[in-house]
């Protein structure tokens, strides 16, 4: 996997050899999902050639584009070997409060808006990362015990009301049908998005160090990493971005109520499995991801395109993910050999 | 001694959930009179009779490092199944038959996907969850079935003979097999063994627990155990429909880790479990009975989980925060 | 060995004194709520005995002679759902409105899932805390008839609204017929598209009653529209994400496509919301079962023409006096009686124990912006 400590000169052109074959490995993993996708959508195009019009293929990157979003803040999260399961209730408590800041003050600014949302996302992530972190106890435990309450004070929120479309400003209701040369807005926007932050994670210090604190706490912290404060930030970064994507949820639904986002999180962590990132953290990549929140919308929108029936979608969602999680520890294991046989060839 | 050292934390955080069941129980009666009436006692039990059931394997498996996210989907599978071959004219007995084999093959399959091919549980659960769901809408697809003879539905309706009015069959059901979960874990070497194996799994492997093969029979306990909850909840609600237990999962667990049972594996205890169960039946129950927010519940479930992961840290949460 | 039996003990003896003290309590309380519940249920055969020596003629019941002071439960589907916080509210003109004008007094509760499993508990809190009265839009037709047929033995009048379940209440407060539902939402597409054209139906769960039952009814009057087709029906689940996607799978499949219907709440402002822009908006047709403040951008921009309902508010109020009708002996639920429902005027009892609303109301852009729910 990637190291984090700096090797000794004699061993440095090894360690580069070795980490190049972990690095072309883990191109390999996320290019074997690219092409699942393309085979997939090759298949279904040949079936129905109307698949692969500019409208469905418009339709499928609009409804990729918060997934994606979701997917990016997930993983990172992961890698650190850790867990967000809030994420579902902080889609809809953003959601709301966000498209109630239209309803209760007309003309306010579209950015705002976006801000308010990122705002409450934050909030929760920095909530998260705190307990997290500081506390040192088990994310799933404290990320499942937000999800309850978050949602809780979502429907004490809310009640029985909702923000309709007419409550919107069209502008705001927009965002997710306008296009650039036939691609829609949010799905380049989400693009970048997605491309900073796999930059981020392969580039700097700080996004290369949750793959060491994934890959083995105990030796991190040891190493010196501030494990406590990557963490943190790892957990307010997805909580931001499941903030803004709850605002992108009521601009593409326009109709708001308690109920938004409910049961997303488990979606989401199947994304990011699918997309190749380890449950147990120390390897995967935000593109990775990005590519499997895809490829689970895309076979949703096949089943559909194809009229075949809704009911076999959840069983081919579940197979999917047991064959990449297969798929995954194979190449994981085969890759662990092949470095050790390495280093004990040059010892 | 070296096990009362180990049983001492867990210790400290269950006589703490004794006192909240206290306390629930003292506040719910006071707030309203209907709280600890025999009708009501009933309703807890039928609503909460499956959930808790489940809680049992789920702890096992989750003592043992491991966790199993398809337990609400095994019981949907069951209750499609059930529904499915009832409606195809099978005898009931036959059909029984059929959901324990399923079940216990639906664990097997999950057991042997995280022992033989070294899955992450938390992943492989994932996409069974979605798999048996997935099955249990092939076998139904929108269709209801709820023809099923009195003989069985009533145990939705009536207690068990000789108990009084207040006990439900799956409450009964639920006691017997807590005392035989608990002594199993707390008396029996195979117990032991799970401890042993969720505190290490390389150190119990190397002193000769048989690590592969007990994962994989508390898996296909677990299945047959959701299987079994699936059948109750199937008669007591006269309905088979494929969105049956849609989601239990997360109270199945929020439940075992408000309990005191460590999420990383070796330790908890099934008291703590059964206390658990009556502290999340308890609340619900209370907030619906009294004309507090009954939309805090989730509120109240997630604060209590934080507390389970805090309180019996606390001491040396305090000691680090002041050395930092 | 004797310190860890001691530590065990001392924590044993928590849970027991507990599920003691629990047991003691309700050993005592339930002898003294049993004459409570038998005087309900001598009551309640008495009225229907009353009733039942008159039911020869249709009964009518005078205002006067209704029971006050009843203890009534309002439980819809889910809580959180403004369709059914327009029913049942007091602000709305609902059922705790009309309950309140008839000296009873009425509680909203539900889960918030809308599912047995999140409904049921809240019917049973209901009972144990003294309900005479439960009115209740069932989230499934059949299991909540145990609970729902328990509460009936302890002498609690049931009458369901909104959604049924046949086998287990005294009567069903229908909000349109069900035929009547089915066929105006194609008699509107035909209307809009000159009796010519592909159709869709984006519905509900596959498993939902009501949905199933309009369905039917619209397949039927599709029939006397010889240059009209089905294309097929697709689930949206009441989900916003799955109901956006299997109408933009509609799109797709069907290029010729040229009304959709989709006669639940959810689904027709998820496929609105995919229809409203340049490309859909006027080419392809939508009508369906929406509330007026979830459609007034829709009807406003030309997305949607015209759709149907029927004022929820007006429901629950009809269901609050039909049930309190019932419980105050003055009619059973049985077909052919007459009642007074307040403002709403006098209803009589169709076939199956079913009161019918009135036809469903149609909206456009006309009246749209009248009406606040």
């Amino acid at each position: 996997m990637r190291a984090a400590i700096v090797p000794s000169r004699q061993q440095q052109p090894e360690r580069l050899r070795q980490s190049g074959l972990a690095e072309r490995v883990f191109r390999i993993r996320e290019s074997g999902i690219l092409v699942v996708l393309v085979v997939f959508v090759a298949v279904t195009t040949g079936v129905q050639h109307r698949f692969l019009d500019v409208s469905n293929i418009q339709f499928v990157l609009v409804d990729t584009a918060s997934f994606a979003l979701l997917a990016l803040g997930e993983t990172m999260v992961v890698i650190s070997r850790n867990v967000d399961l809030s994420v579902g209730s902080v889609v809809g408590l953003s959601a709301y409060l966000s498209a109630s800041l239209f309803a209760s003050h007309p003309g306010l600014p579209i950015p705002v808006v976006f801000l308010a949302g990122l705002g409450i996302g934050l909030a929760c992530g920095i909530a998260n990362g705190i307990m997290v972190a500081a506390g040192r106890v088990p994310s799933l435990v404290v990320t499942l015990a937000t999800l309850y309450i978050i949602r809780g004070i979502d429907i004490l929120v809310v009640g029985g009301n909702e923000v309709d479309a007419n409550q919107l400003p069209n502008a705001f209701l927009d965002i997710p049908k306008d296009t650039v040369g036939g691609i829609p807005d949010i799905a380049i926007a989400v693009a970048v998005i997605i491309a900073a932050g796999a930059y981020y994670l392969r580039t700097y210090r700080s996004g290369r160090d949750l793959y060491a604190i994934g890959s083995n706490p105990d030796a991190a912290r040891l190493a010196g990493l501030p494990v406590g404060r990557r963490v943190f930030t790892a957990f307010a970064v997805s909580g931001a971005i499941a903030g803004v994507a709850g605002v992108l949820w009521s601009a593409q639904y326009g109709t708001i109520n308690s109920t938004a986002g409910t049961g997303y999180e488990l979606q989401v962590v199947s994304a990011v499995v699918v997309g190749g990132v380890a449950i147990f953290g120390g390897s995967g990549s935000v593109t990775g991801a990005a590519i499997g929140a895809l490829l689970l919308t895309t076979i949703s929108s096949a089943l559909y395109v194809l009229g075949i029936s809704s009911f076999w979608d959840q069983a081919i969602w579940g197979l999917l993910l047991l064959v990449a999680i297969a798929l995954d520890q194979t190449l994981t294991e085969r890759l662990t050999s092949a470095l050790r046989k390495r280093r004990t060839r040059h010892e | 001694m070296s096990k009362l050292i180990r049983l001492q934390p867990a210790l400290r955080w269950e006589t703490g959930l004794a006192v909240v069941v206290i306390l629930i129980v003292a506040i719910g009666s006071v707030a309203s009179p209907d709280f600890l009436t025999g009708n009501n006692l009933f309703s807890l039990g039928l609503s909460n009779g499956e959930i808790a059931i489940m809680t049992l394997p789920m702890t096992l498996i989750i003592i043992s490092g491991e966790i199993d996210l398809s337990v609400a989907s095994i019981l949907g599978m069951s209750s499609a199944l059930l529904g499915f071959l009832w409606a195809r004219g099978w005898p009931m007995p036959a059909i029984f038959v059929t959901l324990a084999v399923v079940g216990v093959l639906a664990g097997a399959i999950n057991g042997l996907l995280v022992t033989r091919l070294r899955l992450p549980s938390l992943a492989v659960t994932i996409g069974t969850l979605a798999l048996y769901r997935g099955v249990a809408l092939i076998l139904l697809g929108p269709n209801t079935v709820s023809d099923f003879p009195n003989a069985y539905t009533n145990l939705g309706v009536n207690a068990v003979p000789f108990t009084g009015n207040d006990m439900t069959y799956s409450t009964l059901i639920f006691i017997v097999l807590a005392i035989v979960f608990g002594v199993v874990l707390h008396a029996t070497p195979f117990g032991r063994s799970i401890y042993a194996m969720g505190a290490s799994a390389e150190a119990a492997q190397f002193s000769g627990i048989r690590v592969k093969r007990i994962k994989t029979i508390l898996y296909m306990v677990s299945g047959f155990i959701c299987a079994l909850a699936g059948v109750l909840w199937t008669f007591r609600l006269n309905t088979a429909v494929q969105n049956n237990g849609l989601g239990l999962e997360l109270s199945v667990v929020a439940i075992v880790l408000l309990a005191g049972v460590s999420i990383f594996g070796g330790k908890g205890s099934l008291i703590g479990v059964v206390l658990a169960v009556l502290a999340f039946a308890g609340i619900q129950n209370a907030l619906l009975l009294t004309n507090f927010n009954q939309e805090a519940t989730g509120i109240v479930t997630g604060a209590l989980l934080l507390a389970s992961v805090f309180l019996p840290n606390a001491g040396r949460l305090l000691r680090r925060l002041s050395h930092s | 060995m004797n310190l860890r039996r001691a530590r065990k003990l001392a924590l044993a003896l928590p849970v027991i004194a507990a599920v003691g003290l629990a047991a003691a309590c309700s050993s005592s309380t339930s002898s003294s709520s049993a004459p409570a519940s038998t005087s309900a249920a001598a009551s309640s055969a008495a009225a229907s005995s009353a009733g039942a020596s008159s039911t020869s003629s249709a009964s009518t019941g005078a205002s006067g002679s209704l029971k006050t002071g009843l203890k009534v439960f309002v439980i819809p589907k889910n809580l959180g759902n403004s369709y059914f916080t327009t029913a049942d509210s007091a602000g709305s003109g609902g059922a705790i409105a009309a309950l309140t004008t008839l000296g009873e007094t009425g509680t909203e509760t539900s889960g918030t899932a809308a599912t047995p499993a999140s409904q049921i508990p809240a019917i049973q809190a209901a009972v144990s805390k003294g309900a005479n009265i439960l009115l209740v839009s069932a989230t499934d037709p059949t299991a909540l008839c145990p609970t729902l047929k328990s509460a009936m033995s302890r002498g609690i009048t049931v009458v369901t609204y909104d959604s049924d379940a046949p086998t287990c209440r005294n009567a069903f407060i229908n909000q349109a017929s069900t035929a009547q539902i089915g066929t105006s939402e194609v008699d509107v597409l035909a209307k809009e598209l000159n009796d010519t054209g592909q159709i869709a139906i984006v519905s509900a769960a596959a498993s939902a009653t009501n949905q199933n039952a309009w369905i039917g009814y619209m397949k039927t009057e599709l029939a006397k529209y010889p240059k009209m087709s089905l294309a097929g029906v697709v689930y949206g689940n009441d989900d916003p994400t799955t109901a956006t996607q299997v109408t933009q799978g509609l799109l797709q499949q069907y290029p010729n496509l040229k009304g959709i219907i989709s006669p639940t709440t959810v689904g027709i402002a998820a496929a609105a919301a995919v229809l409203d822009t340049a490309k859909y908006r006027g080419k392809i047709a939508l009508t369906g079962l929406g509330t007026p403040d979830e459609m007034k951008k829709y009807v406003g921009d030309g997305t949607v023409k015209e759709f149907v309902l029927w004022n929820p508010a007006n429901l629950g109020y009809l269901a609050a006096y039909a049930a309190v009708e019932i419980a105050s002996g003055q009619i059973t639920g049985a077909t052919g009686q007459t009642f007074t429902a307040g403002k709403l005027g006098s209803y009589t009892i169709g076939a199956n124990n079913t009161v019918l609303l009135g036809p469903p109301t149609v909206f456009d852009s006309t009246n749209v912006n009248n009406f606040n729910f």
